[in-house]
């Protein structure tokens, strides 16, 4: 097991004069299942593309297995990736889309055929052989793609937005059986995504990416649990963010007194960590809605809207009332800019 | 009411697309002598006879080449220049794309005359030569945009995937593009072959002494010998093109990217 399976040194990614990615540092570790997180235009993809060698740094190295391939043609670095919308070839069959790869090695035909058949198997594709890819559904497109990509077995499989093209069950489907295909092959994988639920559940390790930089770089839940900046915080659903002056909670529109000595210069809430019906504010109820196990509201406050979540038990609190609620010490997570 | 205006418009659409051809088919069919509708007559032997005149048969062969030829040369030209238009951000690609397109364009006499006057008299170009540059020229406008219209429908994602499955960027173009546009280069190369092999206004300027096209050839046969073989080879020659593209159409729906 290598720590730095896949190694990116100062890596500058460009498109003409606009820099994506400025100075990128990252070690993939081997068979792991990396989630570059981040929202569109934060250079994830570009940096994505960069590995798979669709783009040439302006400067940096990457290196794959310990050897630099900075300079590698995407063609020879034997690397696998499974592109958002699949790129599957309409003139082929599922069987020779999946031999593509092997059957440009000059491989014996008996060795392609096992291989393929393999492939096949290993994404539960047995018996769509002989189906074009346009007789197929959006999950067995996405198995296909799947299939082609490992039967080369790449040093490092990427994955272009693997679940955003699936409704919400077969992106439950899809999302375990990428998990028992990792498991099963132990190919380090790299994947991209703007939904921090599919990298909470997916990855082993989420990089947060904002603006071409490295925002923030951990396990699911250190990411969860202790967000470091407000833009992770927002990013893992803290939704009351506030900057912290003083005693006091500051916000554009107002300010409200803090009650207990905060250390860190902004302070965030998820809805759930909001006290709600008792707590030293008060503010008016803007809009509540019953979403099963819990209440969400929104509360107009001094410090703009506090979105607050309160338990079903407790009696519900008519749009425009006033509701008492309290930001407790507790629940406050501590956030460095 | 507003039926029977629908059915006067479809019925007067008719009559002028379909009614030359018709008269021309009879025309062709007299056991007359001279050109003339309604026929003098009716008998297959003007039809018999379109194929025993030799300038016909050699000027046929002429147009056929340079249409078979012509074609091909504008698709060797026309895919890759209509490939890089759709792949790639070129600067000017507007300006290529328009002087691509000029052939249509500029009126066939003036092209006609400019080969003519800077090719084959400076240059000293054969007649042949100059023609098949020529039909090169008026075909590739439509090689360009009937690829360009396939390739548009072809995500280039595709291509990437097969680059990192060990292709070559040609060999990804070999196997996964062109297997995929086919239908779009079979259409252009129809399009193409019929448009070089009507063509009257450039080859009338640049055909030579022994050297001409079959339309050009069929006019001055006209301006000699007033006799319905001209009409009886019209008709073979409508029905040729119209067996091609019923086949096409058949075969891969030709409509779809025209």
């Amino acid at each position: 097991m290598s720590d730095n399976f896949v190694s990116l040194s100062d890596l500058t990614l460009s498109y003409g004069q606009t820099v994506a990615v400025p100075n990128l540092n990252l070690d993939v570790v081997e068979g792991e299942l990396i989630a570059l997180l981040g929202p569109s235009g934060c250079g994830k993809t570009t940096t994505m593309r960069a590995i798979a060698g669709l783009l040439t740094p302006t400067s940096g190295t990457i290196a794959i297995d310990g050897r630099d391939v900075t300079r590698v043609a995407a063609n020879k670095r034997g690397i696998g990736l499974v592109f958002q919308s699949y790129a599957l070839f309409p003139h082929l069959t599922a069987f020779e889309n999946v031999a593509f790869g092997l059957r440009l090695q000059k491989m014996p035909d008996a060795e392609v055929r096992e291989r393929t058949e393999k492939g096949i198997a290993t994404v539960s594709l047995a018996g769509f052989e002989k189906r074009k890819p346009a007789e197929m559904s959006g999950g067995q497109q996405q198995r296909l793609a799947l299939a082609r990509s490992l039967v080369m077995k790449p040093k490092v499989l990427l994955l272009d937005e693997p679940l955003s093209n699936l409704d919400a069950r077969l992106r439950l489907e899809m999302r375990t059986e990428l998990q028992r295909v990792q498991k099963k092959t132990g190919v380090t994988m790299v994947f991209v995504t703007h939904d921090q639920s599919e990298a909470l559940a997916l990855a082993d390790r989420i990089v947060l990416m904002k603006d071409g930089k490295i925002e923030q770089l951990g396990t699911p839940h250190e990411l969860y649990a202790e967000p470091a900046t407000a833009f992770a915080a927002e990013f893992m659903g803290f939704e009351n963010i506030f900057r912290v002056e003083g005693a006091n909670l500051m916000s554009d529109t107002g300010q409200l007194p803090l009650g207990f000595t905060a250390k860190s210069p902004m302070l965030a809430w998820r809805p759930s960590g909001v006290q709600v019906g008792d707590g030293p504010f008060s503010g008016r109820v803007s809009a509540s809605s019953y979403a099963g196990g819990h209440r969400e509201y929104v509360i107009d406050t001094p410090i703009g809207q506090i979105k607050a979540d309160a338990s079903i038990e407790t009696p519900e609190v008519p749009i425009g009332d006033t509701i008492a609620f309290g930001l407790p010490e507790t629940t406050a997570r501590p956030l460095a800019k | 009411m507003k039926n029977l205006t629908s059915w006067a418009i479809i019925a007067l659409t008719l009559t002028f697309l379909i009614g030359p051809f018709i008269i021309i088919i009879f025309a062709g069919a007299s056991a007359g002598e001279a050109l003339a509708f309604p026929p003098d007559g009716l008998s297959l032997r003007w039809y018999l006879k379109v194929f025993t005149i030799e300038s016909f048969r050699q000027s046929f062969l002429l147009s056929m080449g340079l249409a078979i030829f012509g074609t091909i040369a504008a698709l060797l030209l026309g895919i890759p220049a209509a490939y890089a238009l759709n792949r790639y951000d070129l600067p000017g690609a507007e300006t290529i794309r328009m002087v691509v397109a000029s052939p249509i364009i500029v009126p066939g006499i003036i092209v006609g005359l400019a080969l003519l006057r800077y090719l084959v008299i400076p240059l000293d170009f054969t007649v042949t030569l100059a023609l098949f540059l020529a039909h090169t020229a008026l075909v590739l406008p439509y090689a360009v945009r009937v690829v360009s219209s396939s390739l548009n429908n072809l995500r280039s994602d595709m291509e990437e995937a097969a680059v990192l499955l060990g292709c070559t960027r040609l060999q990804a173009f070999n196997k996964v593009v062109l297997p995929n546009i086919r239908g779009g280069v079979l259409a252009a190369f129809i399009l193409g072959f019929v448009t070089s092999f009507n063509q009257v206004p450039v080859s009338l300027f640049l055909s030579g002494p022994g050297v001409r096209t079959l339309p050009i050839d069929m006019l001055s046969y006209m301006e000699i010998t007033y006799d319905p073989s001209v009409a009886a080879l019209s008709a073979v020659l409508a029905f040729m093109s119209l067996a091609i593209v019923f086949i096409a159409e058949r075969l891969l729906g030709f409509s779809r990217y025209v």
